[in-house]
């Protein structure tokens, strides 16, 4: 108790530690916020809810480990582990999740929680369960007379998401198929009888889908560490962001993955780093509870 | 007079099979936890419609709450519990025992109010929203009891070990579990029966048309889910006893091994039905121990594809197989012009 005191008082004392864990949130909140992105487009167009999607993170982050490792200069590995990912994503797509998108949502929430322990596995089994990271060799940067030290890789991984987040969004206003897919989260049997082969556009999104989580993995590898087991917790941190958020709310996914980086970098900070998962999981309550008690509200002017 | 034939050669074969197989007393002790934890998810998930993925939340917190009800007894936790300790801290005979007992009462009696107050959060959420939470709920339970120096952080706690002969306390834990099992099927199947059973299917079949039919579903929610978390807690506390050893992530709040079975389990065997578990559970565990002795290293994927598999394929389980085969066998009648007409 009284280390969690000291701890709250040095943010006081030093306000100059708040700006450090602030910088520090933002950076790693920039790529939850790619995977939550995912996320949410899986969830709007076909109702999916993705509970593997944090181990699609881990395993775009060792197929760039693994290039690393085979002498590849580290950066290849985002556009290999998006490649890479966007397959597995589909052959993923073709055997599990195309025959839960008619179903009851617990049954792709189930289903999709076997296919995170069947990847955990592989990935330990291929892998071993070693903490990863791939180490770049750029320098740092010192502000405030050291106090705020910001790793050009980690501006690098930042400015690869934002990125990628922009190039997604493009593609999803300007596109054909990004067209397609926005029909289709509207109402899927207007967009059948339009035209649009809507088995191809969920086969297409759920591939996009693990792409980008892939290519986040590549750079979570650079930035910090990844384990075969991970995956749980990104995929945590996606319900949070997304739920948070609410679906088809861009911006609303940017915030919210910028906010839980802020708020576990801080909990870190005041509680101890033994606490940053357990953070992540209570952020999701939070969230749960604030949403249902505006439900509550809601329900009242209905009595 | 068939009923009681089947009934009292099941309770034979349930008093016998620790003798007839003496080298798999602990395997069995096993299978019935399963039954019990696969039956009493099926009370909320199966009969009520609201799948929770943390009902390994009580098995944990019984865990616990009955080891620290037999330490507290006797000796300071503080003192037990801190990995520096080196004078022994022994139990009498008498002393154990009476932690068993009061220990696994306390656990389940303390999970039965725990999952009350957790229902009343938990409860307004809907579908994959419950299951998401109540999951949220166990992963971070886990967390924070591993980082909880005073019941021993991530080390664990270690309870003292069965006083006498091992191979009587063996038996002494398969019969604590099968007895809770069995006093736990004839609770389910009187429980079924009864005002109660069918007011908790209406929620499931239709919450909303319940509600206004005038049933106060949360008082009928939290109800089924303290009960169900009361057996979960005993049964947790038992597994403490027989474990000895055991420590939070990977025993206590076990969320992807036993915390997902018990789903698994309900959705092999049938959901929503009385035997549905018992025989997913039974036939779960067996493929289980299959695939841990022949697929070493591998046990866990072929365990997550048989979840897959389950879900996607099969989830009607071996209870909705069979009514869909053999309806009258359950005193479903099949008119023949409706057979006529599925056929054609």
């Amino acid at each position: 108790m009284d280390q969690i005191l000291g701890n709250i008082s040095l943010l006081f004392q030093f306000p100059v530690v708040n700006l450090k864990i602030v910088v520090d949130g933002l950076m790693i909140g920039a790529i939850f916020a790619l995977s939550a992105y995912g996320l949410a487009l899986v969830w709007g167009v076909m109702n999916v809810k993705n509970l593997a999607q944090g181990d699609f993170v881990i395993a775009g982050g060792y197929v760039a480990w693994w290039l690393a490792k085979k002498g590849m200069p580290p950066l290849l590995g985002v556009p290999v582990a998006f490649v890479v990912m966007w397959g597995l994503g589909w052959i993923a797509y073709k055997l599990v999740i195309a025959r839960v998108i008619e179903r009851d949502l617990f049954t792709s929430l189930l289903a999709t929680f076997g296919l995170a322990i069947i990847m955990a596995q592989m990935l330990n089994l291929l892998f071993g369960s070693d903490t990863q990271s791939i180490q770049l060799q750029y320098d740092t940067l010192y502000l405030f007379d050291g106090f705020v030290d910001i790793p050009i890789a980690k501006l690098l991984g930042v400015l690869m998401a934002a990125a990628l987040a922009a190039g997604v969004v493009l593609f999803m206003k300007n596109s054909r198929m990004g067209q397609a897919i926005r029909a289709t989260a509207q109402d899927a049997r207007a967009a059948r009888v339009l035209g649009i082969d809507t088995e191809k556009v969920y086969s297409f999104t759920f591939s996009l889908n693990a792409a980008i989580c892939g290519a986040a993995g590549a750079i979570i590898v650079m930035v910090w560490v990844i384990q075969p087991f991970y995956g749980i917790t990104h995929s945590v941190r996606s319900f949070v962001i997304v739920t948070a958020a609410g679906l088809g709310n861009l911006p609303g996914v940017i915030a919210a993955g910028l906010g839980i980086g802020i708020a576990e970098q801080y909990g870190a900070h005041i509680f101890g780093i033994g606490y940053q998962q357990a953070i992540a999981v209570l952020l999701l309550l939070l969230v749960l509870v604030f949403r249902l008690i505006q439900q509550r509200r809601m329900r009242q002017s209905l009595k | 007079m068939r009923k009681i034939l089947f009934y009292s050669a099941l309770l034979l074969v349930i008093l016998a099979s620790p003798f007839l197989f003496p080298d798999f007393r602990t395997q069995l002790a096993t299978l019935w936890l399963m039954i019990i934890v696969s039956l009493t998810w099926d009370m909320t998930g199966g009969q009520m419609g609201y799948n929770s993925l943390g009902n390994i939340f009580f098995y944990g917190t019984g865990m616990y709450v009955a080891a620290l009800i037999t330490i507290g007894m006797v000796h300071p936790v503080g003192e037990y519990t801190d990995a520096s300790r080196s004078e022994l801290m022994l139990f009498t005979d008498g002393q154990y025992f009476t932690g068993v007992l009061v220990g696994c009462l306390g656990a389940g009696l303390f999970c039965a109010v725990s999952a009350a107050i957790l229902g009343y959060v938990t409860f307004g959420l809907r579908g994959p929203y419950f299951a998401i939470g109540t999951l949220g709920i166990a992963i971070a339970a886990g967390e924070l009891v591993s980082n909880w120096d005073w019941v021993g952080g991530g080390q664990g706690i270690q309870l003292p070990v069965y006083p006498g002969n091992l191979d009587i306390g063996k038996l002494f834990f398969y019969f604590l579990f099968a007895g809770t099992g069995v006093a736990l099927f004839i609770f389910c199947k009187w429980l079924y029966g009864t005002r109660f059973g069918a007011a908790v299917n209406a929620i499931r079949d239709d919450e909303e048309k319940a509600e206004a039919m005038g049933i106060h579903t949360l008082r009928y929610k939290l109800t089924a889910w303290a009960l169900s978390a009361f057996f979960v807690g005993v049964a947790g506390g038992i597994s403490a006893f027989q474990l000895i050893h055991f420590e939070p992530l990977e025993t206590a709040y076990q969320t992807i091994n036993l915390g997902i079975f018990m789903v698994v389990c309900v959705l092999l065997g049938g959901k929503g039905t009385l035997w549905g578990p018992v025989i997913g559970a039974i036939a779960f565990h067996v493929i289980k121990e299959v695939t841990w002795n022949y697929l070493l290293g591998w046990q866990w994927v072929a365990l997550g594809a048989l979840i897959v598999v389950t879900v996607v394929y099969f989830q009607d389980g071996i209870m909705g197989w069979l009514v869909h085969k053999r309806p009258e066998w359950f005193g479903i009648r099949v008119e023949k012009k409706d057979v006529g007409e599925e056929a054609a």
